[in-house]
């Protein structure tokens, strides 16, 4: 992920300042697809040392891992960009778990679009929560989200008791939906990619998305620019819930046992995820597609583990150094590109 | 308490307009009141004849009003397009973005100011001047047919106040109404066609600017007619007390070597840019250095450490009151205290009994206007808010006081309060080394007045041979002689 | 000709004080004096009626036996709450003190199942908490990262590195000398040693607090960092110390923590961190940095302590207490400072140091240097 930064003279006749938009935009697609390609180099790696790593089903159990991380990855980038933070995904990820799968117990023969509604509907309003207190409240993210963490746990348990669900409850057609593919991709992953891709173009090419984005930049210039930030903070929270929420269903789908530990600390993770793939940690910047790609590389590294032999238990190691490595040089590049920006920015008259 | 009472300002299409006062007169009321911040208690701005209300920013804004402020409001990782239509953002079917017609609206909107300034690029780095043309370009795209600048030279250097001024002359053939701010008053005779002045929130005067004079305006915001005194007979030097030797940082300053003496006050002059608060800042050790030495009292500093130049016996007063020399939060006692804590320390620990007293009795010497000494500062004029950062430095006792920008933004009688101060310092044997923007001030208390330009000294004048042209020539590097 | 109102604007020995109102509580506190003391207040209030519907719930409450246990039980986070103060006081934070006490608890077990003499291993661990608190520390001041970012990644770092050492092993075999610290308390008293330990760093960093120089200097470094720098205080220095004293603060919580259980296992303190976050936050620290006091973090202590042990004895699901911890939590936000402290923005640990943290780019104040050949008089003044 290392980029050099050059000094380009600007032929005579260039449109003014050209240069630095040249600069600024390699520099920012360097950070997009510079995670995409430590992605891929470290599959083509992985890969040439042990070639199952990218059979059939070795991939395919790669992919479902990541979807409920990535999916996850794609509302906390919407949080994060505003200057924000979800702390409580984890817990809502585990109460919707629960919730919608012990209704196949409760109810047997409840159609399986109802639950996955049931579990958006518990993320919709935790969301919902969280939003209206951080907007309205004006009052810090981190302080709220870390509550509603403990406040919506506490619930869990409460609802949980001592028990859990089992598999046996749970019907084929249900545990199936993270098995079905097609042409050997899972069905679910390229739903999730999908999600995704629709997630990112929002973020990018709607006047909304743009905003969240501003209000993470400035959010002072953000308010005196009228824009609804309370409105825009909101939505983003919402969507964060109801994202965990329906990867609550998606969980209890994949893992088939749950209980009231079901998520967490799911959100340190996601946070992890998030930044390695370039979104800033203090807003402004990044993309959906980059937090995504954050996920799939924290995943492969634990199937590469696997695969290679490897102890389990060097993952959280190298992901917390991933971390570190990812914005140390982040730091390391924004430095040098302000300087320059700034040198190409005389102010007058160029 | 009133701010404002019973303010009245016409403004015509085409016509720029000044609006002057002294700290606390009323204006930065009324800026707000336009931008649709604060609401008035009574009576309301009318727009071609009709009221308007102004419930917010974004009230304001379709009113037709624009303020562009001294520090602009720009998103720092957005493009330079992007800021300019935030929320207004061109679109193509399907509501979404179309990126090609905002760039392009942006870079007529550019051709149409006279500047040149690429929208496809990050702001993060722009000038501030840069920033407040993007500011002015997006009141362009809206309509504005009020624009309100509030102090918008104080952070510019002379090209980019005369690229400014260029811009507003366009705003204004292209029938806006200019409402200008200034402290600056050559400013306001060059760009402006009429004046109000403000005195205690009422209006005192409002007028065309033809046939006034700068002390008409003067008296106009104080009230009584001020008298540019005399700095008072200058002693002589004492012992050298600064050395600096040849410093150098790269693409900063280059070999600068100057001399500061006890009871001397060294003036570094300047275009804004020249690098002198980085000068300044590095013999501080807040910044750092390649090359050359600092040496106080016949000792040499070790670079880049603040403690050590405190240590020495140095004081330095920053540009920035607000976020450098003040901890806005904490009580007047507390900032007065923060630099001599070791000074007040009994058995290691500090007593607040000894911090009140310690701030009490520089309010009185300094004569500060305060509510209470446990009241943050951040509710004193900023006039009182610069007597407490040097309240704090003073009661360190310090050799060498550095003062960077000391009078900037302070109305007309604390700064001539700041300036008997100043030279009564002096007198006691402390050595001052003083920068700062405004002609006068240096000429007035500047016993030698050192030139600054593009990172070197280009010349030095004695109090008795220097002159504003000869200032100024040599801060444009119009003077062939150095040093 | 008006006479010059100002005979005293030169320094000379002062006439008379000014009459200074007489404020209740002295120092640091006087600013916020009316919003910290209302938050203590409310604290103490709670600690109270926690006490009472302990003793009224349940009979044992009140003995000195069940004041052991919780005692026992909550030690380690109490003390790492302390440390944890000052660092969010200073304008930053540390998310990595629960993966610090974990890895010195999986490391003196190693040590231990390789027969190194206890003593020698309590100095490894030790230097392992200072080397752990001192990256935490560069990498926030010198590579200038913000600290929510840098200390999530340590946070899984360091708890990887304690899987490392361990892995699935578990280490119980200690010699009843330390392990009896869970379960003995100190000689001729019913204290437990993990609350003795805490009441006497709670005196020393509350003095450090409240009473130095350096306690003092965190309060601006949080309110305003670059003001702190420019009066001379070492921000960058005294940060650093803050990472290296909760590293070892909570290297020793580790130790405790392992003799407390006998155990050495790998996810010992797992995800106590945002235990002890919570907890000074109900002790009235505000997240953003520069107000708060250790006065209150005791008392946020105790009440969850209290709150804890009293659910407990009355059968509630305890778990669930964290319900009633987050509700505090959001009273605490929702309490009279909130208000102001939005207008004052994000805190600075997740800004960064490259961050927008104001409107302009500062550095871009003094301008970029003035372009060659281009210059029109006018100095700020004049023709």
């Amino acid at each position: 992920m290392t980029t050099t930064v050059t000094e380009r003279r600007e032929p005579a006749g260039a449109p003014p300042g050209s240069g630095s938009r040249r600069l600024t935009e390699r520099v920012f697609r360097v950070r997009e697809s510079g995670i995409i390609a430590v992605l891929l180099v470290f599959v083509a790696v992985t890969t040439s040392i042990q070639p199952s790593f990218l059979n059939q089903q070795n991939l395919q159990f790669l992919l479902i891992n990541t979807t409920v991380y990535a999916l996850l990855a794609l509302g906390e980038t919407m949080v994060v960009v505003s200057r924000n933070v979800d702390l409580s995904i984890g817990s809502i990820l585990g109460l919707s778990a629960y919730v919608s799968a012990s209704m196949f117990g409760h109810h047997p023969g409840i159609p399986i679009p109802l639950v996955f509604l049931i579990g958006l509907g518990i993320g919709l309003a935790c969301g919902m929560a969280n939003g209206v207190t951080v907007a309205v409240g004006r009052v810090p993210s981190l302080v709220v989200t870390l509550a509603t963490l403990y406040i919506i746990r506490g619930i869990d348990i409460l609802i949980v008791g001592g028990n859990e669900v089992t598999a046996q409850t749970l019907p084929n057609s249900f545990t199936n939906i993270p098995r079905a593919t097609v042409a050997g991709i899972p069905y679910l992953a390229i739903a999730i990619a999908v999600v995704i891709g629709i997630g990112a173009y929002y973020l990018r090419a709607f006047r909304s998305g743009r905003e969240l984005y501003a209000i993470g930049s400035n959010p002072e210039a953000a308010r005196l620019a009228a824009i609804p930030v309370g409105k825009r903070i909101f939505t983003a929270f919402t969507v964060s819930g109801a994202i965990a929420g329906v990867a609550g269903v998606l969980w209890a789908a994949q893992y088939q046992t749950i209980d009231s530990t079901a998520g967490t600390g799911y959100e340190l993770t996601v946070i992890s995820a998030v930044v390695v793939g370039g979104v800033a940690i203090f807003g402004g910047s990044g993309s959906a597609v980059g937090a995504a790609v954050g996920a799939l590389l924290l995943s492969s590294i634990n199937s590469a583990l696997n695969v290679l032999g490897f102890p389990q238990l060097w993952l959280e190691a190298i992901s917390g150094f991933l971390l570190l490595l990812a914005i140390t040089l982040d730091r390391i590049i924004s430095v040098r590109l302000t300087t320059a920006l700034r040198r190409r920015s005389p102010g007058v008259g160029t | 308490m009133r701010a404002v009472t019973d303010a009245t300002i016409d403004l015509y299409a085409g016509e720029v307009h000044a609006l002057l006062g002294e700290n606390g007169a009323g204006k930065s009321t009324i800026v707000k009141i336009l931008a649709g911040v604060h609401q008035p208690d009574s009576g309301e701005p009318l727009i071609d004849g009709q009221p308007v209300t102004l419930h917010s920013p974004a009230g304001a804004r379709d009113a037709g009003i624009a303020v562009i402020y001294q520090e602009p409001t720009l998103f720092p990782d957005l493009t330079v397009a992007e800021n300019i239509f935030m929320g207004r953002q061109p679109l193509l079917a399907g509501r979404r973005i179309d990126r090609r017609r905002m760039h392009a609206d942006s870079a007529a909107l550019f051709a149409r100011l006279g500047v040149k300034l690429d929208p496809g690029r990050i702001s993060r780095g722009l000038s501030i001047a840069d920033q407040q043309i993007v500011e002015i370009a997006k009141a362009l795209s809206l309509d504005t047919r009020v624009i309100v600048m509030d102090e918008p030279t104080a952070a510019l250097s002379a090209t980019e106040v005369a690229r400014l001024f260029d811009v507003v002359r366009t705003l204004r053939s292209g029938g806006a109404a200019v409402l200008f701010i200034s402290h600056r008053l050559e400013e306001v005779f060059e760009i402006c066609q009429r004046v109000t002045v403000m005195r205690d929130g009422r209006h005192v005067l409002t007028s065309e600017l033809a046939g006034l004079t700068a002390d008409d305006l003067v008296r106009a915001m104080v009230g009584r007619q001020m008298v540019e005194r005399g700095a008072g007979e200058r002693g002589t030097a004492g012992e050298l007390v600064l050395r600096v030797e040849h410093l150098t940082r790269e693409g900063v300053f280059t070999d600068i070597s100057l001399d500061v003496r006890a009871g001397e006050i060294v003036a570094l002059a300047g275009l804004v840019g020249s690098g002198r608060s980085e000068v300044a800042r590095a013999v501080f050790g807040i910044d750092r250095y390649d090359a050359g030495r600092v040496v106080m009292r016949g000792r040499e500093l070790r670079r880049a450490s603040p403690t050590g130049a405190m240590a020495a016996g140095i004081g330095f007063v920053p540009e920035d009151r607000r976020q450098q020399g003040l901890v806005m939060d904490m009580s007047v006692q507390q900032n007065v205290a923060l630099a001599s804590l070791g000074r007040l320390r009994k058995a290691g620990l500090v007593r607040s009994a000894a911090e009140r007293a310690f701030a009490a009795d520089w309010a009185v010497r300094l004569n500060l206007k305060y509510g209470r000494l446990v009241d943050p500062v951040s509710r004193l004029s900023g006039g009182n808010q610069q007597k407490v950062v040097l309240a704090k430095w003073l009661g360190r006792q310090p050799a060498l006081l550095i003062v960077d920008e000391p009078t900037r933004g302070i109305d007309i009688a604390t700064k001539a309060e700041v300036h008997r101060l100043l030279v009564q310092l002096a007198r006691d044997g402390v050595a001052i080394l003083m920068i700062s923007s405004e002609l006068p001030e240096v000429l007035h208390i500047g016993d030698r007045i050192l030139v600054m330009r593009e990172g070197r000294l280009t010349a030095e004048f004695g109090h008795s041979d220097a002159s504003e042209e000869k200032i100024m020539a040599a801060a444009t590097g119009q003077l062939q002689e150095a040093s | 000709m008006e006479p010059d109102p100002n005979t005293r604007a030169a320094p000379g020995p002062a006439t008379q004080s000014p009459a200074a109102p007489a404020t209740g509580p002295a120092g640091l506190l006087a600013t916020a004096a009316r919003g910290s003391v209302r938050w203590e207040t409310g604290l103490g209030l709670l600690v109270v009626a926690i006490i009472i519907f302990g003793a009224v719930s349940s009979p044992q409450f009140l003995t000195s036996g069940n004041f052991f246990n919780t005692g026992v039980t909550s030690g380690e986070i109490a003390i790492m709450a302390l440390p944890m103060t000052l660092i969010i006081i200073s304008g930053e934070i540390d998310l990595s003190v629960a993966s610090i006490l974990g890895m010195s608890s999986a490391l003196l077990g190693v040590l231990w199942s390789h027969h190194w003499p206890m003593l020698a291993i309590f100095v490894v661990v030790a230097l392992l908490g200072i080397v752990a608190g001192l990256i935490n520390g560069l990498l926030v001041t010198r590579v200038g990262l913000p600290s929510l970012a840098v200390t999530i990644g340590t946070l899984a770092l360091y708890r990887g590195v304690a899987l490392i050492l361990l892995g699935a092993n578990t280490v119980s075999n200690f010699p009843a000398t330390y392990t009896n610290i869970g379960v003995l308390p100190l000689p001729h008293t019913q204290i437990p040693w993990n609350i003795a330990i805490f009441v006497v760093l709670a005196v020393i960093f509350g003095i450090v607090l409240h009473a130095t120089a350096t306690g003092r200097s965190l309060y601006a470094m949080g309110a305003s960092p670059q003001a702190a720098l420019f009066a001379g205080i070492r921000v960058k220095r005294v940060k650093t110390m803050l990472y290296v004293v909760s590293g070892l603060v909570c290297a020793m919580c580790g130790v405790l923590w392992t003799f407390r259980l006998a155990t050495a296992v790998q996810n010992n303190g797992l995800g106590l961190e945002l235990d002890v976050v919570a907890i000074v936050l109900l002790g009235g620290v505000s997240i953003f940095g520069g107000k708060g006091s250790l006065a209150g973090v005791v008392l946020a202590v105790i009440a969850f302590a209290g709150l804890q042990n009293a659910l407990l004895l009355t059968n509630f699901n305890q778990e669930a207490t964290g319900i009633v911890i987050g509700g505090l939590l959001l009273v605490s936000v929702f309490a009279p400072n909130a208000g102001r402290l939005w207008r004052l923005g994000p805190p600075r640990w997740a800004r960064g140091r490259g961050g927008p943290a104001s409107h302009s780019d500062p550095g871009s104040r003094s301008g970029p240097a003035a372009p060659s050949g281009q210059h029109s008089p006018a100095v700020g003044s004049g023709t």
